[in-house]
């Protein structure tokens, strides 16, 4: 695709998405896509970790969780917004993965990944026998202040809609602004070639500890947006690993590595789920890692480069520039050498 | 009197039993080109992975400008002026070839615009410059490994390491690499060439060192190297012996 196509399937998605809430009036319709725009958001922040430094994270939901519940408890415990609940959530979980990086980024490879969901299932646990934070009952977010302020609206779903897009679209401009500057050069240097990257004076530890603080962050605040929509959080429903798999897998059925890739990843996600959640109904508990188990197998075996790979090979970009290889695969260690 | 660039005194490096170097002690002075060379599984590239600081040594002390810099990790060694090549090339494959020399310019300069200046200045000094925007894993072997030299150029070192960049190329190549090598020497950046090449690295060394079994047996200019019956005994063969004077 050119640049000019790409940007005009960009800015017809904004308005699609934009107006979409306004056109289409049935509830179920209108919370899919607010699903879809918080999983989208998910997957990007993922992305900035696991796609462009080749870091693949399986713990991201202990950053989301950390999100939802720090902005509960301060908003239950002390009054505060859940606004800025939802900044201090993204400032304790990028303090957290720096405690978590630490020790992990000395792992690489698959071994990285172990380590982050052992970090998942242990924040897991531990939230599950910790009673200050409501242990395995979780919470209940009180329902008083409806509105701006507190975050909370009964009736309409819309704000909510334009709530996720809007952080979607920050975390999109985050990301793009780190592919544009040295530190996005510097994480696609360490996907592909660690040592080479040391070599040039690229210290491994820091900018991994970067790309972990912002994605974390970013999850963080998805977390709070969860948590004041559905106004029910417990460690089932923001510290699984079936939605730690989540995050990583939109983004790798999207394309890692790429801008949009998760969005894309996270809409067809979204909606074969929701498919077969309407299919299934009650009885349907778990065809979701079902449909997770069979997308990574077809992935992996398939196309590992993601829909958006195949989307770069089947309309490649035209003009003097010839385009390399599509964005290398989730393993750095699975590409011929 | 100033110290030289680069001082090696007494490094050994051991994996286990095995001794990969022992007791290496060389030097070089600034701007100079030292030819590294020896049979397979002499240990130069354990030398070099300790100079770059992949390997803390066992023991002894590397030191640049006098000072000791033995155990320092690979992006301080960067920093501190010495950059290096790989043996086995490590492009980053997935970028395009301006980008791989950006990575290498963004150690001195981190704003974009500038780095990607300096890396078209590089890419035209090794003439790799009409194939800036190819993906790196798609050049030849031989483009891979001028890739890596402009890389590393591009992070402006004092010493350079170049870990066998003749090795596998043609004829008409290793020409180029030897005149590209001159051209480097000629800006003022000193070297240390492995090199299993002789009539690549004969011509451009002022002093080569010569490894077997993890030791330094001989240390001179390349004639005096040539005519080593120790060195053409263990390494060179007959074919390189030079005339006698």
């Amino acid at each position: 695709m050119s640049r000019r196509t790409g940007l005009a399937v960009g800015l017809a998605s904004l308005l699609g998405a934009a107006l979409f809430p306004l056109l289409v009036t049935r509830p179920t319709w209108q919370n899919t896509a607010i699903l879809m725009l918080m999983t989208a958001q998910l997957g990007v922040a993922w992305n900035i970790l696991g796609g462009y430094a080749g870091q693949v994270s399986l713990g991201h939901a202990a950053f989301f969780g950390t999100g939802a519940y720090v902005s509960t408890l301060l908003s239950m415990r002390l009054g505060v917004s859940p606004w800025a609940g939802m900044l201090a959530g993204g400032a304790v979980a990028a303090a957290l993965s720096a405690v978590i990086g630490w020790p992990c980024f000395r792992l690489k490879g698959h071994y990285f990944a172990m380590a982050t969901i052992a970090v998942g299932e242990i924040v897991q646990a531990l939230v599950n026998g910790w009673e200050a934070l409501g242990g395995a009952v979780g919470f209940s977010l009180p329902f008083t202040e409806s509105g701006l302020w507190g975050f909370v609206w009964g009736r309409s779903k819309l704000p909510y809609h334009y709530i996720a897009l809007g952080l979607l679209l920050l975390t999109l401009s985050v990301n793009w602004l780190v592919t544009r500057s040295h530190v996005g050069y510097y994480l696609r240097a360490i996907k592909d070639e660690p040592d080479a990257a040391r070599s040039l004076g690229v210290s491994l530890g820091r900018y991994k500890q970067i790309a972990m603080m912002l994605s974390s962050a970013l999850a963080a605040m998805g977390g709070t947006l969860y948590a004041q929509k559905e106004l029910f959080i417990d460690p089932g429903s923001t510290l699984s690993t079936s939605l730690s798999i989540k995050m990583a897998l939109v983004a790798i059925l999207g394309g890692v590595g790429t801008l949009t890739g998760p969005i894309v990843g996270a809409v067809v996600l979204t909606a074969i789920e929701e498919a077969s959640r309407i299919g299934f109904g009650g009885t349907g508990r778990g065809t979701d890692l079902i449909v997770y188990g069979l997308l990574i197998v077809v992935i992996a075996v398939y196309q590992p480069s993601g829909i958006m790979g195949w989307v770069a090979r089947r309309w490649p970009a035209p003009g003097p520039a010839p385009t390399g290889p599509p964005a290398a695969g989730l393993a750095p260690e699975a590409k011929p050498s | 009197m100033s110290a030289p660039l680069l001082q090696v005194e007494r490094l050994t490096k051991r994996f286990g039993g095995l001794v990969a170097n022992e007791d290496v002690s060389f030097s070089l002075g600034a701007g100079e080109i030292l030819g590294l060379i020896g049979p397979n599984g002499a240990g130069k590239t354990t030398v070099f992975n300790s100079l770059a600081g992949f390997f803390p040594p066992t023991s002894g002390e590397i030191r640049l400008d006098g000072r000791p810099v033995a155990g320092l990790p690979p992006e301080r060694i960067a920093a501190l002026g010495v950059a290096r090549t790989f043996q086995i090339v490590r492009v980053f494959r997935s970028m395009t070839v301006l980008e791989n020399v950006m990575v290498g310019a963004m150690l001195r300069h981190k704003a974009v615009r500038i780095a990607r200046r300096l890396a078209e200045a590089a890419l035209a000094f090794t003439g790799l410059d009409r194939r800036s925007h190819e993906a790196a894993g798609r050049l030849t072997v031989a483009e891979q490994k001028r890739l890596e030299v402009t890389r590393a150029l591009a992070t402006e070192p004092r010493l350079l390491l170049l870990d066998e960049v003749m090795a596998g190329l043609t004829q008409a190549e290793v020409q180029e690499a030897v005149e590209m090598v001159t051209r480097i020497r000629a800006r003022g950046t000193a070297c240390v060439v492995v090199e299993h090449v002789m009539e690549g690295i004969m011509p451009i060394a002022d002093r080569m060192v010569v490894l077997e079994r993890g030791r330094v047996i001989a240390d001179g200019p390349p004639r005096a190297i040539a005519s080593d019956p120790v060195v053409i005994a263990a390494y060179l063969g007959e074919e390189y012996r030079a005339p006698g004077p």
